[in-house]
């Protein structure tokens, strides 16, 4: 028989080993789906990674799919560091997408444009969080549901605009028009879609690494995600930290759909997140909230995405695939931080 | 004495490499009323939690009315007849008294048997002179009722050994002595019990016999508590004399906290009607009273976390404008909170954050928004030196500390910045005679130095010993102030009623 037991402390190695263990779990449990969908795992598997990581250009594609998740991620982690539960990463991409586009779509100098779009996207993505923090502030609604309910919001208002007064003339699709081409974030590497976004994503996780660690706002957002009395107690200001965090969060979230705006589709559509705000959510879980490790974490979502398209092709699996690997990665992790508290001993019956 | 009830034999338990138990042999017998004595952290807990099933021991023998049991869970406990009363309840506050009592009995053909369950609850009331209004919810009761709840629970259940954690760390002392007659009752009617403590007046005056644990060993065993001096078993205890601090005579300087007519509203418990009290410099004030007679209002103001509705605070002669933590603080307030774990400290995160939260935004720790970790760090380290906090360093998590321990760390943390008035809510609640002792001589050396201090409590010898003045709160007011050397626990007592007023 076995039984849980309290642990006393945690071990560091965990919060290396855990993540890996649910990605193993995960994958271990969606081969039986690849099984079921008759092809050989071990195959399906092999033209996963190497679709995903098995030449440059196949990491360039992955890189690319992977910024707006390392963004994303950042901002449910630090949310979820101020116990500030922010599952509204998917609408404040959206926000900050068709902000960017409004913005990209004015003409004037590149350069400017490319700041000025990362600004009203991260503006736009800053407000629509600034709403269930709000609300949770002043009047203690739950924030889990307005945040995630406001998605739907921001999703509909997109598609009212693309489908109504936004509709793209020139091709009568639902479609945004086009940004200005001066406004494409310039490509990185010739032949590939890396582009600037990709860089200034991996270098806002070292950023946002620090302002948690180095900083008193980190700080405070630390210690009033984990005791909010102690931290009033300590003369902290927690409603202005948790109004501070939801605006960080939302523009961190917002500036995903700067990029995907400015340098993959050059205009917004109505899937033009294929839920990388919800992805967010697993990246940071599987990062045990360290931006740091959103960075691996959005790598190894964004390999499973890409890899599953090419998997899906060359052996009939279907690509939703990727979706049950991420959801059952997510559980598995959940699963997996039962140890951070418990061990499991094994006791005579 | 005739058979055990209950038989431990040769009990070990580690956690890594620290031994939290090492061949403990304990006994009780039916009727017998046993006290297992130790310091924090000397195993009393992680003992009764192997009783209990909650840890599986490494090694040892538990026996049953003689016979060798296997109790693996709370539930195999309870079929031994084993019922314990932990220190934090476990009771549901939304449901009745009556329905508390039923969560996890069978019922008749799938139906709870209220009735069954409302005539057990009487005859136990009979029985034990426990009794308790089986419709009220929990939410309800005062927090004695609620332990009294989860005596009658365990007894609901059928045991015939109560095990006790630290059962008056609770209680008021009037509601101690009713607690104590009811345990009587039931050893006088054939049960065992166990009562863990630290209080040594409290095991002498109400147990037959006494284990002593230090380092998870058995230190001594005390066949006639009532006979044995307090300083006998506290050196069992500590391993080695413990002497009563001395206080020195010294003369109060001019007053550094003053507050006039101070009413408080929207506070959760009694607010404040009218308070006015002073602190001198070099002077301790002792604030007594029966719990919730608005001391947890009067910290809140003093520390800044309750603006009052009318009436005026002075801190080192300087009125408070605004009333916020960092305000108050600034003006040279030293602030520590009844509830270390909840309101102190951050259990989860470096006890070096804990240490330096209350200031983190000033010039000793950070400069324009960016933190000084080194400055932090050694803030830390220096104070574990000083107050001699037994951890494994500055970035350990917090909640890995001993009470003890901890308490050093948040008066380190207030007395770093020498405090011209410092304000403490039940200092030594929950610690051991040791750390306690230190808590003291802390206060007594900051008193020494000019500092004036507030010391709320319950435990009336404690401020008996500390304080040059007490006040008693009634209701929401001051009922009275005495000199210390004409207050007595029995005057405090009767003005704590609010049978006797003086000003």
């Amino acid at each position: 028989m076995f039984r849980l037991e309290a642990r006393t402390s945690t071990p560091a190695w965990f919060n290396l080993a855990l993540p890996l263990l649910a990605i193993g779990a995960a994958l271990v449990l969606c081969s039986g789906l690849i099984a079921v969908a008759g092809a050989g795992v071990i195959e399906a598997y092999g033209v996963m990674l190497s679709a995903s990581l098995g030449d440059s250009y196949a990491i360039t594609e992955t890189l690319v799919r992977a910024a707006p998740m390392i963004l994303t991620g950042l901002a449910v982690a630090v949310a979820f560091r101020a116990k500030f539960w922010n599952i509204g990463a998917e609408g404040q991409l959206l926000a900050g997408a068709v902000a960017s586009c409004f913005v990209g779509a004015i003409p004037m100098p590149g350069t400017l444009a490319m700041l000025l779009m990362a600004l009203a996207g991260a503006a736009a993505g800053a407000a629509v969080a600034l709403v269930p923090a709000t609300l949770r502030v002043k009047f203690k609604v739950d924030d889990v549901v307005s945040s995630l309910l406001l998605n739907s919001v921001i999703y509909y208002a997109l598609m009212a605009l693309i489908e109504g007064p936004w509709k793209d003339s020139f091709s009568g699709y639902p479609i945004s028009p086009p940004i200005e081409d001066s406004a494409n974030f310039p490509v990185l590497v010739e032949g590939t879609r890396l582009h600037l976004g990709v860089v200034a994503a991996l270098i806002a996780a070292p950023l946002v690494w620090f302002l948690i660690a180095r900083t008193t706002l980190g700080f405070r957002i630390r210690v009033t995600g984990e005791n909010p009395e102690a931290a009033r107690y300590g003369g902290i200001n927690v409603q202005r930290v948790l109004i501070s965090t939801a605006l960080l969060s939302g523009a961190l979230a917002g500036l995903a759909g700067v990029g995907e705006v400015g340098g993959v589709h050059f205009q917004v559509m109505s899937d033009i997140s294929p839920g990388y705000g919800y992805s967010g959510i697993v990246v940071a879980m599987l990062a045990r909230l360290n931006p740091l490790g959103v960075v691996p974490a959005a790598l190894f979502l964004a390999a499973v995405m890409t890899g599953a398209e090419a998997m899906s092709r060359a052996t009939g699996v279907p690509a939703f695939l990727s979706d049950v690997i991420q959801g059952t990665a997510l559980l598995a992790m959940l699963v997996a931080l039962l140890f951070t508290a418990y061990r499991i001993r094994r006791v005579a019956t | 004495m005739s058979a055990s009830l209950i038989e431990m034999r040769g009990i070990t338990k580690s956690f890594g490499a620290v031994k939290a138990n090492e061949a403990v042999d304990l006994s009780v017998a039916p009727g017998e009323i046993l006290g297992l004595l130790g310091e924090n952290g000397a195993g009393k807990t992680t003992l009764m939690n192997v009783l209990f099933g909650a840890y599986a021991p490494d090694a040892g023998q538990i026996l049953v009315e003689g016979r060798p049991v296997g109790i693996h869970s709370s539930a195999d406990a309870l079929a031994a007849g084993i019922g314990m009363v932990h220190q934090h309840f476990h009771l549901a506050p939304r449901l009745t008294v009556l329905e508390n009592l039923l969560i996890g009995i069978p019922g008749k053909s799938g139906r709870i048997d209220r009735a069954g369950g409302l005539a057990r609850l009487k005859e136990i009331g009979r029985q034990h002179g426990l009794s308790l209004d089986p419709a009220l919810p929990v939410s309800a009761l005062s927090v004695g009722e609620q332990q009294r709840l989860e005596i009658i629970k365990a007894l609901f259940r059928g045991a015939k050994l109560l095990i006790l954690d630290e059962p008056t760390a609770v209680l008021a002392p009037s509601e101690v002595d009713g607690l104590f007659a009811a345990l009587r009752s039931m050893a006088g009617q054939g049960l065992g019990i166990i009562f863990i403590s630290h209080k040594l007046n409290e095991v002498r005056a109400l147990t037959h016999r006494c284990v002593v644990l230090r380092h998870g060993k058995v230190a001594g065993r005390v066949d006639d508590p009532a006979n044995t001096t307090s300083s006998e078993m506290a050196r069992l205890m500590c391993g080695h004399e413990i002497v009563p601090p001395t206080k020195v005579a010294s003369t109060p300087g001019g007053s550094v906290l003053l507050l006039d007519r101070i009413s408080t509203s929207g506070h959760a418990g009694t607010p404040l009607r009218e308070v006015s009290l002073f602190v001198r410099s070099g002077e301790i004030l002792g604030i007594a009273g029966v719990s919730g007679n608005g001391q947890r209002a009067l910290a809140d103001v003093i520390s800044g976390m309750l603006p009052p509705k009318t009436g005026t605070m002075t801190i080192a002669g300087k009125a408070v404008a605004q009333f916020s933590p960092r305000s108050v603080q600034a003006l040279g307030l030293g602030r520590i909170p009844e509830d270390r774990m909840t309101t102190g400290l951050v259990t989860n995160l470096p006890l070096a954050d804990s240490m330096v939260l209350p200031r983190i935004g000033t010039e000793a720790f950070s400069r324009k928004g960016l933190l000084n970790p080194s400055a932090i760090r050694a803030f830390a380290e220096t104070q574990i030196k000083a107050y001699d906090i037994r951890c494994p360093g500055p970035m350990v998590r917090a909640g890995a500390l001993s009470g003890g321990n901890l308490q050093k760390a948040l008066l380190a943390r207030e007395l770093a910045f020498d405090p011209k008035v410092l304000i403490v809510s039940q200092p030594t609640r929950g610690l051991d005679i040791g750390a306690a002792r230190f808590i003291h001589e802390k206060f007594l050396a900051m008193r020494a130095k000019g500092c004036g201090i507030v010391v709320i409590g319950e435990d009336l010898e404690e401020l008996l010993m500390l304080s040059d003045r007490i006040a008693v709160m009634y209701e929401g007011r001051i009922a009275g102030t005495l000199a210390g050397a004409e207050a007595t626990v029995a005057r405090l007592g009767l003005m704590m009623t609010g049978a006797e007023g003086r000003a």
